[in-house]
């Protein structure tokens, strides 16, 4: 039988927010790249809630920015509110949000992704991933079979594959055989890795009714707006061009009566009858996991968002179900506003394969077959947000491994990122991970306002950001810093008017001459209240301006964590092979030898993370590998 | 490499009346200079290497102790790195009090076999020695965690597990709070936060003073006496009781009914337990007293077995030395006064153990128990008080840092910093009290959030 065969430099398997930055990024950096997805017309689909970042997600999605990728652009262009979450707290917690017209935000993506020169999109299910054996008898990538049998020879495969991989979706006692929304699943890929020896585990997830907005009562719920002075999600984006009219959201809760509908009918629910076998995030619970979690809660909040601004379609957020269709709509209307409420689709639960992800090395490559990389939910994450930052991670150490290029890890001390994906390659995951800012230690140093300043470099250096933008950011860093020192200068003397300022504010007034800085520093006060007193002050763009005050006024809490991170860099650039086998050093416990092989670990920092090795344990690496290492300096040197 | 700077007790417990406190890094000199002080009243900086100064140690402006300072500068020092030998009084509590005032001054308390594992990372150990030092490290760090863990009193590890659980709602609460804010609101959190973190820190700081009476943990080694009933078990320790004289403590809130004392022999502190006579028996009373004496004897670091040398040996012996057979025991003969059925060499023979005759009444042979006691616990390399001694400062370290945590979240709270910053501070107290009793954070953060609050969409 004749089949199509084709060449590719890197194969991308699934379109979603993962497989669209995985291909985008592999592209444009100079490498012949084919995209595949079960439907070209859910490219960068959002099957779940209608929004993009939120708490410690609005991070990943600035991360992912200033690092070269599109999903703060393709928002950027489509949204329809904008909201800066935790505005009252400190900045390492601000985190944007912003609602997104669903289509819109689809097809835009779809354009960027059809009008990027060497991308090819191809509408197949991928069935198989073919391997052979390289010079040393390691297992490698050579391609991907599609169900027709067509074979698409590459050097490095991503594997992007979302929720579709044997996806299941189950309300009540109907379960369909099929993606989210309907879409076709992806039924074979499942049993090829599997042959491959790749470990999978089952997760679930789940998701709300969509509503018709014609059959809800607004006036009895609280309305939601958008910020008023909208901050783009893109550095790249010009802040006048994302002011535009936004839409409001809508909250209202559920009640006793609600609670009830549900608690009498948890026995025809798939997940208590266990119907569904899945592991479901605990973050992001049903409503009926709520009602039995958390029996004194007397209501829960459900925020009515809309889907765009195409459709009369509302999506009912905290109100995820995998109820029978009739339960669905009782419980709907007891909730005030819903009384006459039309459900367009069904609350479901649906259930997919994806893997194990300790399989994983930090280049998000898997460690048994060199070339085979991942991302995104398939790697048992979940989110939109996290997808998308895997899918770039890997689509770029998938290019750099082309290309002959150094790997790219960010560090936990770099990026949510880099926590992100240590955490998924490090700890035992039984559930979909999503990330969260308690997750990050280091998370004064991580913020959204300062990820261009940390990452934009990186980006240039792998060759996603342009001289432009990075020159951009290179004025930027030098005007703070700049600034910084000269408020660390400027003195302002004992005077009636600082005073009177000083009284004003209910601050300590002063008994001799301070510095500007030391001012900025009082609770009460800050850089901007100071402007007055301040009659040198440059002319400096509020991101700028922005970036000095958090830096003098958290400086004490901002150089604690700096020490940190030096203390944590240290193990960290401790590096381990991952074939090294740990019998062979004599003194390690043997929990801690079968944790170290079976995680294989890249570095002694990474090792000191994995539950169940101790500090001895740590200490026994460092004075093992160090005698190695030495040997084999001496080798060097004698020959 | 820049490392931070260390510091322990190099000497063991010993009668030559002179403790070395070592300190190595590279905060070595500034630290002593902080604390030493002699006549010329320079720097330690300005001193040449190898040489030794003559001064005294003070705690602020208390003069603890007349001492001998030796200078190693980096690389010529054991460890490679700036080192510090302070050459002091012996004798358990002024070793450890300038200890402590050391690591008032900046050094923190080395980690098990730490000197070693710089020397050898430093280079100054040879390559080939690698696998005798990861010995070192290994070993120390097994007894480190022993002592840490079983010393520890009963009330004391059930208090900290409180303030840990405590502290983790707060923390989990502030969190969940700024990753749900739309769920969870924080108005006037602060103020409630502050009551409760001024209650905790109370009962910190009063763990704090408790640990200078040595009560934190019970030092000394951990002794049961065994036998049968009527052996002369409790006459001995009337003996033991009455010779010193020192009862420290009758040791409460223990979860035993036991009767635990402490004991000073000289030097050697035992902590002691008298336990019901081992015997089989169909009386149900009896039973749990047996049952409570095999316990015990389990998880002491001696076991005195005493017998009646006036009687012959019978199952219940057996059953006895069958369960001491992988303990430190030291067998008893008592009763020496009396006319002797049982030949002590056939005992040593049986049980491997050694075997000593003692008569409780009169008196003899408690001299030659203290001196095989001695050569018992510090005959080895590794001095079982002293490591007692570190895990006790160890512990109070851990409380001072929680503590001074705790007091940085008051400031935070006093200054209206946003909630976040108060949770950084939570999480290093809850931190730093996990290490006392043998316990990390990893996600306990989160696995609190979703146990406790209910968020997410």
């Amino acid at each position: 039988m004749t089949v199509l065969e084709e060449n590719y430099d890197i194969v991308v398997v699934g379109a979603g927010h993962a497989g669209c930055e995985a291909a985008l990024a592999c592209a444009r950096l100079g490498l012949e790249t084919i995209v595949f997805t079960v439907s070209v017309d859910s490219i960068a689909l959002m099957p779940c809630n209608p929004n993009v970042g939120g708490s410690s997600k609005g991070h990943l999605v600035r991360e992912l920015d200033a690092l070269g990728g599109e999903m703060g652009k393709n928002i950027d262009k489509t949204f329809i509110q904008s909201k800066m979450l935790n505005e009252s707290k400190g900045p390492a917690v601000h985190s944007l949000r912003a609602q997104a017209d669903k289509q819109e935000y689809s097809r835009e993506m779809r354009k960027t992704l059809e009008n990027t020169d060497r991308l090819t999109i191809r509408q197949a299910e991928v069935s198989e991933i073919v391997t052979d054996k390289d010079e040393s008898g390691k297992e490698r990538i050579i391609g991907v079979k599609t169900v027709s049998g067509a074979f698409y020879h590459a050097k490095a495969v991503v594997l992007a594959t979302g929720t579709y991989l044997n996806a299941r979706c189950i309300f009540g006692d109907v379960s369909n055989y099929t993606g989210p929304n309907g879409l076709q699943a992806a039924n074979h890929l499942t049993d090829s890795l599997r042959a491959h020896g790749i470990q999978m585990f089952r997760f679930k997830t789940g998701t709300p009714a969509r509503v018709d907005k014609r059959s809800l009562d607004f006036s009895k719920m609280e309305e939601q707006l958008g910020d008023e002075k909208i901050v783009p999600f893109s550095f790249s984006t010009d802040p006048e061009s994302v002011r535009k009219p936004q839409v409001s959201c809508w909250l209202t809760y559920t009640n006793e009566k609600t609670h009830e509908i549900i608690r009498k009918n948890l026995d025809r629910s798939p997940l208590f009858s266990g119907a569904i076998e899945g592991t479901g995030p605990r973050y992001c619970p049903s409503i009926e996991d709520k009602v039995v979690k958390f029996p004194d809660k007397e209501r829960h909040q459900i925020f009515v968002e809309p889907e765009g601004l195409y459709t009369n379609e509302m999506y009912l957020a905290g109100m995820s179900s995998s109820l029978p269709e009739d339960v669905q709509h009782a419980m709907y209307k007891t909730v005030p506003g819903l009384e006459n409420v039309k459900i367009v689709r069904n609350a479901y639960a649906i259930e997919y394969d994806c893997i194990n992800s300790l399989q994983l090395k930090p280049t998000l490559e898997f460690k048994k077959i060199s070339g085979l990389f991942s991302g995104g939910q398939f790697n048992g994450s979940s989110g939109y947000e996290e997808a998308a930052v895997q899918g770039f991670m890997a689509g770029v150490n998938a290019a750099m491994k082309v290309m002959n290029r150094d790997s790219f890890v960010l560090d936990r001390s770099q990026a949510y990122i880099g926590v992100l994906i240590d955490d998924l390659v490090t700890k035992e995951n039984h559930e979909p991970y999503r990330m969260m800012t308690s997750r990050a230690e280091y998370r004064l140093l991580l913020r959204q306002d300062n990820a261009d300043l940390r990452l934009r470099k990186i980006g240039y250096e792998i060759g996603l950001v342009s001289e432009d933008e990075y020159q951009k950011t290179i004025i930027k860093e030098t005007e703070i810093e700049k600034e910084i020192l000269r408020l660390e200068h400027t003195t302002v003397g004992v005077n009636h008017q600082v005073q009177e300022f000083l009284q004003e504010h209910k601050s300590t007034p002063l008994k001799s001459g301070v510095t500007l800085a030391e001012l900025i520093r009082r609770p009460e006060l800050d850089y901007f209240m100071l402007t007055q007193l301040d009659s040198e002050r440059p002319r400096l763009s509020c991101e700028i301006a922005e970036q000095v005050n958090i830096n003098i006024k958290y400086d004490g809490y901002i150089k604690r964590q700096k020490q940190q991170v030096e203390q944590f860099k240290k193990l960290e650039k401790r590096k381990l092979d991952a074939d090294f086998d740990y019998n062979k050093i004599k003194g390690l416990r043997i929990e801690a030898i079968q944790k170290l092989n079976r995680y294989k670990p890249a570095s002694i920092g990474q090792a000191s993370r994995i539950s169940g090795v101790s500090p001895a344990d740590i200490s026994v690496l460092l004075v093992y590998f160090e005698k190695l290492n030495s040997e084999e300096r001496n080798v060097n040197s004698h020959g | 490499m820049k490392t931070d700077t260390i510091a322990a007790i190099a000497t063991g417990l010993t009668d030559s009346g002179i403790g070395i406190i070592r300190i190595s890094g590279s905060q070595a000199f500034s630290i002593i200079d902080k604390i030493f002080r002699n006549k010329s009243g320079s720097s330690i900086n300005l001193k040449k290497s190898h040489t030794i100064q003559y001064g005294f140690i003070f705690n602020e402006d208390e003069k603890m102790d007349e001492v001998l300072v030796s200078i190693m500068k980096e690389p010529h020092s054991y460890t490679a790195e700036d080192t510090v030998e302070i050459n002091c009084h012996g004798g358990i509590l002024m070793m450890r009090r300038i200890l402590e005032t050391v690591i008032k001054a900046g050094a923190r308390i080395a980690d098990p076999g730490e000197f070693t594992k710089r020397a050898f990372l430093n280079g100054r150990i040879d390559l080939s020695q690698a696998e005798a030092v990861i010995d070192v490290i290994n070993s120390k760090s097994d007894l480190a965690l022993k002592s840490s863990v079983s010393q520890l009193g009963g009330s004391i590890s059930r208090k900290i597990k409180k303030l840990r659980e405590e502290i983790l709602y707060e923390t989990a609460y502030i969190e969940s709070a700024l990753d749900d804010p739309e769920h969870i609101s924080l108005d006037g959190y602060g103020d409630k936060l502050a009551v409760k973190i001024t209650d905790m820190i109370d009962q910190l700081e009063s763990m704090i003073d408790s640990a200078d009476t040595g009560k934190i943990i019970s030092e000394g080694i951990r002794t049961v006496i065994v036998g049968k009933p009527n052996a002369g078990k409790s006459s001995l320790m009337n003996v033991l009781l009455g010779e010193e004289r020192s009862i420290v403590t009758e040791i409460a809130g223990t979860t035993r009914d036991t009767l635990e004392e402490q004991i000073r022999l000289g030097d050697i502190s035992l902590l002691i337990t008298d336990t019901a006579g081992i015997r089989n028996t169909n009386d149900i009373v009896e039973q749990i007293g047996v049952s409570r004496a095999k316990g015990a004897a389990e998880g002491a670091d001696l076991v005195i077995y005493v017998i009646d040398s006036s009687l012959p040996l019978d199952e219940n012996d057996s059953e006895i030395m069958n369960m001491i057979q992988n303990k430190k025991t030291i067998i008893l003969l008592n009763k020496s006064d009396l006319d002797t059925v049982v030949d002590g060499d056939e005992i040593t023979k049986i049980t491997g153990k050694k075997v000593i005759s003692v008569s409780a009444k009169e008196e003899t042979g408690l001299e030659e128990l203290k001196s095989e006691i001695k050569a018992m616990f510090y005959g080895g390399n590794i001095d079982f008080n002293d490591q007692v001694m570190i895990t006790n400062m160890r512990h109070k370290e851990a409380l001072e840092e929680s503590l001074e945590s705790l007091k940085l979240v008051m400031n935070s709270i006093e200054q209206r910093l946003p909630e976040d910053f108060y949770s950084i501070d939570l999480i290093n107290a809850y931190a730093a009290l996990g290490t006392i009793i043998g316990e990390s954070v990893e996600d306990d953060v989160i696995n609190e959030i979703f146990s406790r609050f209910c968020t997410g969409k």
